[in-house]
């Protein structure tokens, strides 16, 4: 067997790089993380031709090699490393054949990095549609490559892609521009000073804060004074060699490239004349939206309540089929519960994921940046905080990843401050099932339920808080940033299905791990606490119940059922559950609640796991987790513990409280700083708090 | 006649003369808004702003702002 082939694929955002990559590795990929950052690595297997294997990464989409994000980051510190172990034999650089000059761009950049270089022009069956015609054989000779015409769509070029990588020996490695060009005293004295380095590498090195890769430490020392130089001066440069790049391009695609505008079909102009319409636009935008919650909470209720039963018969079969001891009732009553809560969470995940996929996808995403960004800016925010907004209704993680695009600091800041506010699937289950519990079955003026109306409050106060504390951030916070903006129009495009399924089971995947991880441990250590006390009081807990009911003249089952909630109550859980009810009872809530709430800081959906585990060592039978909650009673009151009052306290509570552990570390390293996510934990938490309690008193 | 890109009008085309080295990123020059190239308002967003741009080719939205900082000759047809 021979070595494997390291190919790194690189690419504008939007030229079809990821399809690419999905035709070369089809589901032979894995999504991770670069080390010690949070983006996202995408690596897999492709077979060649003749028994070659390559290992494939698909680099972040970037416009050049002058990273202005973390994301683009890596694609450069790759590319500089000659030691780093993905180090590419050769660089596969998608470009998408509409915007063939500015891809072009990219490709002459990482020819002067001198790596075997293939350029694939992606999305060849739109050719003739946009009357281009192209003369490969001269593009090749002129920039010194190999071209595959590719087109995902129609699963052609990919086979003459493959072969092209199993031959990259044959590649040139010549560069494009030759960097004295650009200024020769400068670039001069840089060779004089370096002569056995790249020059457009050290250039490189020189214009980033990136990791400097293979070039020693002293060499980097003497780089410094070529830093030197006054920003601008460095930055004219960079905007000369930007012009250079551009002649280059502009002079092979003259002689490559016809583009016959009389053929060239346009329906983009009519679609955004629609789409960024000032009255239709907002109000397709909004039907969408409207669709997306529709689908989460009618489309997904049926596998929901499928998942819900079928783990509380797996709980019961479990319990009568095993051998009867405390593993058996550590998986039955610990484990599969709070497996059961997160499961239930897919459907809705993978629907969420789903339209975001599409949305991105099909380019409407770009359209929604352009048609919003006036109105955010009012709140401090930028049009492309419509994204993280949006994409927090799945999860505030990747939410606040995809702030990264947002040019202004300052915009970026409080993007990332308030999207923990938007109502994330995490939330869901809790609403689910307590507007299940507390609000009526009936229909609005006969049209729309009750229950869908709360949910759609409910992401509407989540928005509002959002937004609301956005501009309270923009009036008080003094940082001073200059406000920019750039968005790319994408053409529009027919999504992908495998694209799109891919990205959702991946995503699906992803957060159920994920999360699984967290509450499986959550639920092992509470069913601990909750099956084992200090002292007589939960040892001896049969004899006492016996003792205090005998006279009552009870049944077995009874009898049993009140030593089980005695020995609850006196269980390391119920211990702490006491401890801190005073502080959640003026919110209407019992000691359980309270349980769900300390462990559901971890991760909202723990809530529902908790309750469902701690509600099951409480009792015997088979039941969902809704039953369950519905028979408990207040235990000052008398009252059905889950009532309206109780309820929508404790939906206000986690609309705004800050309870997901993961949120907050990702906040600290997108912001470099302990400050801004314990500013999140306190306001939000505190205001929660206060939300709640208010309801509750008024509403009681 | 020379103007500043945030003066074109819908539909208008124009050709850029300058651009402020010192406002303008790298990143705008590197998706072609450089001197000599052509450039068209495709679309404005409601309230004026953002403006949608067919600069060379490339289209894309930037701030109104950010246009006032880039000189054009605007081309009559």
């Amino acid at each position: 067997m021979s070595k494997q082939i390291n190919v790194a694929l690189i690419g504008n955002p939007n030229t079809g790089k990821t399809s690419v990559f999905n035709a070369l590795t089809g589901l032979n990929q894995k999504v991770g993380n670069y080390p010690g950052i949070t983006v996202e690595k995408k690596e897999g297997i492709c077979k060649l031709p003749r028994g070659v294997k390559a290992h494939i990464i698909d680099l972040p989409g970037t416009y050049s090699l002058n990273a202005s994000s973390l994301d683009e980051n890596v694609v450069i510190e790759l590319l500089l490393n000659k030691n780093d172990k993905d180090f590419p034999d050769v660089a596969v650089v998608v470009s998408d054949v509409e915007n063939l000059k500015r891809n072009l761009l990219l490709f002459t950049q990482i020819k002067d990095l001198e790596i075997p270089t293939i350029l694939v022009i992606n999305m060849a069956d739109r050719m003739a549609y946009k009357g281009i015609s192209l003369d490969i054989e001269l593009l090749e000779k002129e920039l010194n490559t190999k071209i595959a015409l590719v087109s995902t769509r129609k699963n052609q070029g990919i086979s003459q892609l493959k072969e092209l990588i199993s031959d990259y020996r044959k590649l040139s490695a010549e560069p494009c521009l030759n960097a004295s060009e650009i200024d020769p005293e400068y670039f001069g004295n840089l060779k004089e000073a370096f002569p056995n380095q790249l020059l457009y590498k050290l250039w490189l090195v020189i214009t980033q804060d990136v990791n400097f890769g293979d070039i020693e430490r002293q060499e980097s020392d003497a780089l410094e004074n070529f830093k030197t130089k006054s920003k601008s001066y460095l930055k004219r440069l960079q905007q000369k060699e930007t012009i250079k790049r551009y002649q280059f391009i502009n002079n092979v695609l003259k002689k490559g490239q016809t583009i016959d505008l009389k053929t060239a079909k346009d329906l983009r102009i009519k679609f955004d004349r629609i789409l960024t319409h000032k009255v239709w636009g907002y109000l397709i935008f909004f039907a969408i939206l409207m669709l997306i919650f529709q689908a989460i909470y009618d489309w997904s209720a049926v596998p929901m309540d499928f998942i819900d039963s079928a783990f509380a018969s797996l709980s019961e079969w479990t319990k009568t089929t095993l051998p009867a001891g405390q593993f058996t009732n550590l998986i039955a009553e610990g484990i599969i519960p709070g497996l059961g809560g997160i499961v239930i969470f897919i459907p809705q995940i993978a629907f969420l994921f789903l339209f975001i996929a599409v949305l991105e996808e099909s380019g409407y995403m770009s359209r929604v940046v352009f048609l919003m960004d006036k109105i955010m800016r009012r709140f401090g925010l930028s049009g492309k905080s419509v994204v993280p907004l949006i994409s927090g209704t799945a999860c505030a993680i990747p939410a606040v990843m995809a702030t990264r695009n947002i040019e202004s600091w300052k915009e970026r800041l409080i993007t990332i401050l308030v999207t923990p506010f938007t109502t994330c699937s995490a939330r869901l289950p809790v609403y689910l099932i307590i507007i299940a519990l507390v609000i009526p079955e009936g229909r609005f003026l006969g049209l729309i339920s009750y229950q869908a109306l709360t949910l759609m409050l409910l992401y509407l106060i989540g928005f509002g808080a959002a937004i609301g504390s956005a501009y309270v951030l923009h009036k008080t916070m003094k940082i001073k940033s200059r406000s920019f903006f750039v968005v790319e129009m994408p053409n529009y495009k027919m999504p992908l299905l495998k694209n799109v399924a891919i990205t959702v089971v991946e995503k699906t995947k992803a957060f159920v791990f994920g999360a699984g991880k967290i509450i499986l441990a959550i639920s092992i250590i509470l069913w601990f606490l909750a099956s084992y006390g200090p002292g007589d009081n939960f040892n001896k807990a049969e004899s006492i119940v016996t003792e205090q009911y005998a006279s009552e003249n009870l049944s077995d089952e009874e009898l049993q059922q009140h030593i089980a909630s005695y020995k609850l109550e006196h269980s390391f859980i119920g211990l702490t559950g006491r401890a801190i009810e005073p502080v959640i009872q003026p919110l209407g809530y019992d000691w359980k609640i309270g349980i769900a709430i300390v462990s559901s800081f971890a991760a909202r959906e723990v809530f529902v796991g908790t309750l469902a585990t701690i509600y099951s060592v409480g009792s015997d039978e088979e039941e969902t987790i809704k039953n369950r909650m519905a028979g408990e009673v207040n235990p000052v009151l008398g009252t059905p513990l889950f009532n309206l009052a109780s309820g929508i306290s404790l939906m206000l509570f986690y609309a705004f409280a800050m309870q997901c552990m993961s949120t907050l570390a990702i906040v600290k390293r997108e912001t470099n700083s302990w400050k801004w996510p314990m500013l999140q934990l306190v306001t939000m938490s505190t205001f929660a708090y206060l939300v709640a309690l208010v309801a509750y008193q008024i509403l009681k | 006649m020379e103007v500043t890109l945030a003066q074109l009008k819908r539909g208008q085309k124009g050709i850029i003369k300058d651009v402020s080295s010192f406002h303008i990123p790298l990143k705008l020059l590197e998706m072609g808004c450089l001197p000599g190239n052509d450039v068209e308002l495709v679309q404005v967003a409601p309230f004026a702003d953002p403006m949608y741009l067919n600069i060379n080719g490339s289209h894309l939205a930037i701030r109104k702002e950010t246009a006032t900082h880039i000189l054009i000759n605007i081309v009559n047809e």
